[in-house]
């Protein structure tokens, strides 16, 4: 067991797995978000619910963000190696006569997701623990709605929001079917998976770029 | 046909190389890739200059010894072929071509064109054989039966000649490919099995031993290797290592 700790295999694993947690994750943030656009009730319901539930609070969110640290950290850690293990570059180098851009440019993609998350957490989390435990405002189920619409107002936030989730369409594109070959998948099943690859890399960033531009044209008017 | 080349040049290992530019003339586009630079190696000895250094053998696409990178593609423009394989028919007319080492830490240049891939040997020796009895007592290795799709897996892994163009072609300067198809030729047969957790966790040590990179799965090496050994032996070195560090 302590050899799978050092190995490049594991650390692919760990990759995989966190990455794979975070698709999961993904999963249910595009639901929830979602219902901001055609059920704004059910979307204050659940925000309330993400926001109150202590099993959410103080176990499925600092798993979350764990998931997100492991996955960055080992991002950068095998990206480092991965530098150093070729030493002297090539005068001369076609790498895309081998490889498509999305699978050499992981680190670009995912540099930019880490940088958008920044803004949103500065946007959402940081906003949200300061109202509920600096200003010690008491619970209100029905503010969620309106504070996510009014977020997206600004038509520099959204471009900001909708080109990142760019970003995480190309990363997807690469990293989700990527997984399951770290994890030793690659058999019958594998034009299938890369085929739902495909299909998740862009559905889900896609939904999410409508929901921002959904809320940027459509403005609460009071 | 004239050709401006461009050609790594290094006198040794401890010494700094650099780009060189020649230009050659009367090349035939049915001349072989590294006739082409015998010829230019004759012109260089003549006018008294050093030849350059390129790794060759069998020249006919079975040994691995040749190893170029040329204009940014081991082995090449054309596919499923090593350099001894290719021919000036694939270049054009005032071509420039570029011509550089195999580029990985773990392949340091000894001179020129020409690296050392002892590394592969070591990571081979790690594990890379079998140490059963096949010689008839008390079974012959050629009365066992063996499945046919399993039998055509393992020798189309056991096609890899080592060359390293797996390594030279990822950006990441990775030898899975190359310790995957080792691996995975013996743990796909009934004799290769009585070690292969032993073997894949020493060859997967050796490999990281040596510095080479992370695999990132862009599936560079696949594209590459002039054998065209598939990224499932990867898949299948990466399922076999975790059975076997999780089982101790």
């Amino acid at each position: 067991m302590s050899g799978l700790i050092k190995s490049s295999i594991a650390r692919k694993v760990v990759m995989a797995l966190s990455g794979l947690f975070l698709v999961i994750f993904l999963v249910l943030h595009v639901t929830i978000n979602f219902a901001s656009v055609i059920a704004p009730e059910f979307f204050n319901e659940a925000s309330h619910f993400m926001g109150y539930n202590p099993l959410v609070q103080y176990l499925m969110q600092p798993i979350l963000i764990i998931g997100v640290i492991v996955h960055f950290v080992m991002g950068f850690v095998l990206e480092i190696q991965n530098r150093n293990a070729r030493g002297v570059g090539y005068v001369k180098y076609k790498g895309s006569a081998n490889a498509p851009w999305v699978s050499r440019n992981m680190i670009y993609s995912g540099l930019v997701i880490l940088a958008f998350l920044g803004l949103h957490f500065y946007d959402f989390w940081i906003h949200e623990m300061t109202y509920k435990y600096i200003q010690a405002n008491p619970e209100d189920p029905t503010r969620y709605y309106a504070e996510t619409v009014e977020k997206f107002a600004p038509f520099w936030r959204t471009i900001i929001y909708i080109v990142s989730f760019v970003l995480l369409s190309l990363h997807l594109w690469h990293g989700f079917s990527s997984s399951f070959q770290s994890m030793g998948v690659n058999n019958k099943y594998t034009p299938a998976i890369k085929t739902f690859t495909k299909l998740f890399a862009v559905v889900v960033p896609l939904a999410f770029a409508f929901i921002a531009l959904y809320h940027h044209l459509n403005p609460i008017t009071h | 046909m004239k050709l401006y080349l461009k050609i790594w040049r290094q006198k040794n290992a401890s010494t700094k190389g650099q780009m060189v530019d020649y230009t050659l003339n009367g090349v035939e586009s049915d001349m072989s890739f590294l006739e082409m630079l015998d010829i230019l190696n004759e012109e260089l000895i003549s006018k008294g200059e050093e030849p350059v250094e390129f790794d060759h053998d069998c020249r006919e696409g079975i040994c691995g010894t040749c190893s170029l990178m040329i204009n940014g593609r081991p082995h090449g423009p054309d596919s499923m072929i090593t350099v001894c394989q290719l021919h000036m028919r694939s270049f054009n007319d005032g071509d420039e071509i570029v011509i550089e080492p195999w580029r990985a830490k773990a392949f340091p240049v000894i001179k020129d064109l020409i690296v050392d891939r002892t590394a592969f040997d070591r990571i081979q020796q790690a594990g890379g054989y079998i140490s059963v009895n096949t010689s008839g007592r008390p079974v012959d290795a050629n009365a066992i039966p063996i499945e046919k799709d399993m039998a055509d897996k393992s020798f189309n892994a056991a096609t890899c000649i080592g060359c390293g163009a797996c390594v030279a072609a990822c950006k990441n300067a990775s030898a899975m490919l190359f310790t995957s198809a080792k691996v995975s030729q013996f743990a796909l047969l009934p004799q290769g099995q009585v070690e292969a957790a032993e073997r894949v966790e020493n060859m997967v040590r050796q490999m990281d031993l040596e510095g080479f990179g992370n695999c990132t799965n862009t599936g560079a090496c696949e594209i590459e290797c002039p054998k065209g050994i598939s990224l499932e032996n990867i898949a299948r070195m990466n399922r076999e290592y975790l059975f076997a560090s999780v089982k101790g």
